[in-house]
């Protein structure tokens, strides 16, 4: 293994250092050595960046891998892949696998999958409840022992209230956070799309948007009762946005999410018929995208996640009622980004960054996401103006279940190194030795 | 029958869709392309020898994946009457369940060499969805709570028929709009021909939204009952009041039945449809469903020649189905 | 531009002031084909064959005394060229609402060529009745036929290119009443 790389006249963006400046990144032994404006010291391995970013390894708080118990669809293995390949070097997954990640041991196998596989680092997030049923509190303190980062019972919501408060008292004692999902699910059964003229129009079932705003407001509620962490995931409408913008402004502890296919596209997608966009929350209508990238702007909106459901084809083969919920999103997230939010102005490459580092890093509790020296060095290099071509016959993921193919994006991850080790690269050869020989890429 | 046979035998546009899967796209002169060219057919229904051979050597598939008898049937004797070979197939959930997708057991019944499919199915958006991936003609004969074309052309037909216009008219559609089929299909159907619709029910089966579609919503009959020139009441279904959409039937045949007293207050001309199979005494009394305003047995008479005409229409221009070894 | 072009390739091969001699001739060699005027019928081919089928029976109304009801037959359904190209809805179907069975059918068209239309239009026919004999008349007869279709009355032949269009011009749909050659 290398013992130390140069990363030369980059652009370092390190929103938690307030750092955005051309400079050189010297990494020894897998940690962050220095940043300077100028590294004379000679390295093992020089890569010159001019006009790339240069940023902490990205992290995606929201993913699905599918493992245990639908491996047809994804791995711990190949989701990591994917994540890599999309610029995250850190990932956490939702606990909704066969069974639930709901036990010590069961935190612990997805640790050990991620060993094995070499890719991102996968942090577990443990289920709230026993299987996932919403019944009885998970060992939550086994599963904090077992390495979970926080808990959420993602795919479905904390239906109940008492369970929910329940929860955000008994995880204050580790200061983990709950990832609720916000939905009332009497409100949205049977439902395939955000309810509104176009679900009228094509006759199918809607899923209104104060399903997720009534459960947005309860959670607020019972976080400012009991002072536990919460955060909401992927907020998907106007009404979620100003609720959670009023809970931040009285100094209750909440944080949000808020994914790129609900940057990126509108319920107008649905009239294709076609099951890839279905997805829960569902995609909303242009007044709720103008106000998800506002709460973005203004800080209401602290992460970005991918929600990255993978399905094998066949399940997507189904009618739209019968189809399962989610696309996958780890390949695609930046530079769906890019074009949602730094192509229209809204966003700059810092602002972007910092909700893909210290936002999610600082709900997980992960030391992660800065470039801080002595930090294990977990490092994406961005080429912000590469042009590319959704192909997800190209991708790292086993499922194909994505709505963006075809388009063409700017902005992509060339290099991307964990723990100073080169996990993925477009451009291998721009990596050289002293000697001025090739590395092979891993 | 029409006196002048000496008028312009031909329209001047062609049609060139493969496909009719909803009224929503249509422009307005297809839709009246297809009403004449459906007033045409019906004088093939009234020969000794009913039938003419413009699908000789074609095949219709009707491929159910919910059952019903009269579309079903109405399409097969119109694909007879061009001459076409029929199959039907119904498919039921419980075959589906052996891990075969829909377009799995579409594509198939297609490699039977299939010229046109006739499908019903009970999730929108079916259709389209294999009018992509198949190659051969794909009709519409009703998507779940999204369109069902063909009833709505005939509808829309008889109405023309009866009435000798649309435009001007006051159509009033009365029921479940919310999960009809039928009522979209004639929403766009109508207002595209100029007619004045208004949705009529309890607001749990009006999604509010309906309105930037250009209708009235009404959810008092009694109220709109003297302005309307044809009533179109669909079908209630039984297990939206177990859903609670409404709290029973007693009380949706109060407001909403359509009596003997209540067309009273209608204009005396007023017609009547009803799209497919009625619950008697609950949507209508048995007196007004048999009664002299009703043209429910002549919607079927039509729906015929209306799905002739869709048959015909679409056969034209069609890729032949691709061979499969 | 295109219309100089279009005069420069038309040839008028029967004028207006020739037209109508043209119809009574066709009218008197018609009129011998029938025997039992009570029992003929005369359906004309859409649609300048049922305006010709019309004026023929005017004729015969003022001559004769003969009334014969008129019938229209559509062909487009029994065409053997279905498979290519769109569909062109249509507006007027076949129109005869009187028996044909064991009747003498006048079968009346502008122009005869490859004899395909007399064949679909004899299908339609077929398809509505049986009738004693059916007896072709026809305006023009140009050659190029393509099946052994041959008329029983024609008013006029003339030699035809098979590239060559012979258009008949009637009053009703087209201002004036002539027969023309187009290239």
């Amino acid at each position: 293994m290398q013992r130390s790389l140069l990363i030369k006249q980059g652009r370092v963006i390190d929103p938690a250092q307030r750092m955005d400046t051309v400079a050189d990144l010297l990494v020894r032994d897998g940690r962050v050595a220095m940043i300077a404006p100028s590294i004379q010291e000679s390295a093992d391995e020089v890569l010159v960046a001019a006009g790339l970013i240069v940023c902490p390894g990205l992290i995606d708080m929201h993913v699905h891998f599918r493992e245990p118990g639908d491996e047809q669809s994804e791995t711990i293995a190949t989701g990591a892949a994917a994540a890599i390949a999309g610029g995250f070097t850190s990932v956490a997954c939702m606990p909704n696998t066969n069974p639930a990640i709901d036990t010590r041991e069961a935190a612990e196998f997805v640790y050990l999958q991620a060993g094995r596989a070499r890719q991102a680092r996968v942090y577990p997030v443990g289920a709230v409840t026993k299987a996932r049923a919403g019944e009885e509190l998970a060992e939550i303190g086994q599963l904090v022992e077992g390495g979970a980062v926080a808990f959420s019972d993602d795919g479905a919501p904390i239906a109940s209230a008492e369970i929910m408060r329940r929860a955000l008292q008994y995880t204050r004692m580790f200061d983990r956070a709950i990832l609720n999902h916000p939905e009332v699910p009497e409100l949205t059964q049977g439902g395939v799309m955000n309810e509104g003229i176009v679900s009228m129009r094509l006759g199918l079932p809607g899923m209104p948007r104060v399903a997720e705003e009534i459960m947005v407001a309860r959670d607020i509620l019972l976080a400012a009762d009991t002072e536990g962490k919460l955060h909401l995931q992927h907020l998907s409408t106007a009404g979620s946005v100003e609720l959670v913008r009023q809970a931040k402004k009285r100094g209750i502890r909440v944080t949000a999410e808020v994914c790129p296919h609900h940057l990126a596209l509108t319920d107008e997608a649905l009239t294709s018929f076609d099951s890839v966009y279905k997805v829960n929350p569902p995609l909303r209508t242009r007044r709720d995208v103008d106000a998800l990238i506002e709460g973005l702007v203004d800080g209401t909106i602290d992460v970005i996640a991918s929600d990255h459901a993978p399905h094998a084809p066949a399940r997507k083969e189904l009618e739209l009622d019968r189809a399962p919920f989610g696309m996958i999103g780890l390949e695609t997230m930046l530079g769906v980004c890019v074009r949602s939010l730094i192509e229209p102005g809204y966003l700059d490459w810092p602002k972007l960054i910092e909700c893909f580092t210290v936002g999610p890093a600082q709900i997980l509790g992960i030391d992660r996401g800065h470039l801080r020296p002595g930090v294990e060095a977990d490092i994406t290099i961005i080429d912000p103006d590469l042009e590319w071509t959704v192909d997800p016959e190209a991708f790292r993921s086993k499922s194909r279940n994505c709505p963006f193919a075809g388009w063409v994006l700017k902005g992509r991850a060339v290099h991307v190194f964990v723990a100073g080790e080169l996990k993925h690269s477009l451009r291998p050869d721009a990596i050289r030795t002293n000697t001025g020989q090739l590395t092979t890429p891993l | 029958m029409a006196t002048d046979l000496t008028g312009p035998a031909k329209a001047s546009r062609a049609w060139t869709r493969r496909h009719l899967l909803d009224l929503e796209h249509l422009e307005r002169w297809e839709i009246e392309a297809i009403l004449d060219t459906a007033a045409s057919f019906r004088e093939v229904s009234a020969r000794s020898r009913k039938k003419v051979p413009a699908l000789q050597g074609k095949v219709v598939v009707n491929l159910f994946f919910e059952p019903s008898t009269r579309t079903r049937t109405s399409f097969s004797l119109a694909a007879k009457r061009l001459s076409a070979d029929t199959i039907d197939f119904t498919v039921s959930a419980s075959s589906m369940a052996k891990g075969e997708t829909y377009i799995d057991t579409a594509r198939n019944i297609e490699a039977m060499g299939i010229d046109i499919m006739v499908v019903r199915h009970q999730t929108p958006g079916a259709p389209h969805v294999l009018a992509r991936t198949l190659n051969c003609s794909v009709v519409n004969a009703g998507d779940g709570a999204h369109e069902h074309p063909t009833q709505a052309l005939l509808d829309v037909f008889t109405i023309r028929d009866i009435k000798g216009r649309i435009e001007g008219l006051t159509v009033a559609l009365i029921g479940d709009i919310a999960h009809s089929r039928v009522a979209r299909s004639n929403i766009w159907a109508l207002t595209k021909l100029g007619a004045h619709v208004i949705v009529c029910g309890p607001p749990t089966l009006i999604p509010r939204s309906i309105a930037e579609l250009g209708v009235e919503i009404a959810y008092s009959l009694d109220e709109i009952l003297p302005r309307c020139d044809v009533l179109n009441v669909l079908r209630i279904q039984f297990e939206r009041q177990r859903a609670g959409l409404f709290p029973s039937i007693q009380e949706y045949f109060a407001l909403y039945g359509v009596t003997e007293e209540r067309l009273k207050r209608a204009k005396d001309d007023v017609l009547l449809l009803a799209p497919g199979p009625i619950n008697r005494g609950i949507e209508l009394t048995p007196g007004v469903a048999d009664g002299p305003q009703s043209a429910v047995l002549r919607q079927v008479t039509n729906g015929l020649a209306v799905r002739m005409a869709v048959l015909y229409l679409v056969s034209g221009g069609a890729p032949r189905p691709a061979l499969v070894h | 531009m295109e219309a100089g072009n279009r005069q420069k390739n038309l040839v008028v091969l029967v004028p207006e002031h020739e037209f109508q001699s043209l119809i009574d001739f066709l009218a008197d060699r018609t009129a011998r084909l029938v025997s039992d005027p009570a029992r003929t019928v005369v359906v004309g081919i859409r649609t300048r064959g049922v305006l010709l089928a019309k004026r023929l029976l005017e004729i015969w109304r003022a001559q004769l005394g003969w009334e014969m009801p008129l019938g229209a037959v559509d062909i487009t359904l029994y065409r053997d060229d279905l498979d290519r190209g769109p569909r062109i809805p249509i507006l007027k179907g076949t129109e005869i609402d009187f028996p044909i069975d064991d009747r003498l059918v006048l079968l009346v068209d502008d122009v005869l060529h490859t004899g395909r239309t007399v064949r679909a239009a004899l299908d339609a026919l077929s398809d509505l009745g049986r009738p004693l004999a059916v007896r072709l008349v026809v305006l023009v007869d140009r050659g190029g036929r393509e099946l052994p279709i041959q008329p029983d009355a024609v008013a006029l032949r003339v030699e035809a290119a098979p590239e060559e269009r012979i258009e008949v011009h009637l009053r009703e749909l087209d201002d004036e009443d002539a027969i023309v050659r187009r290239k």
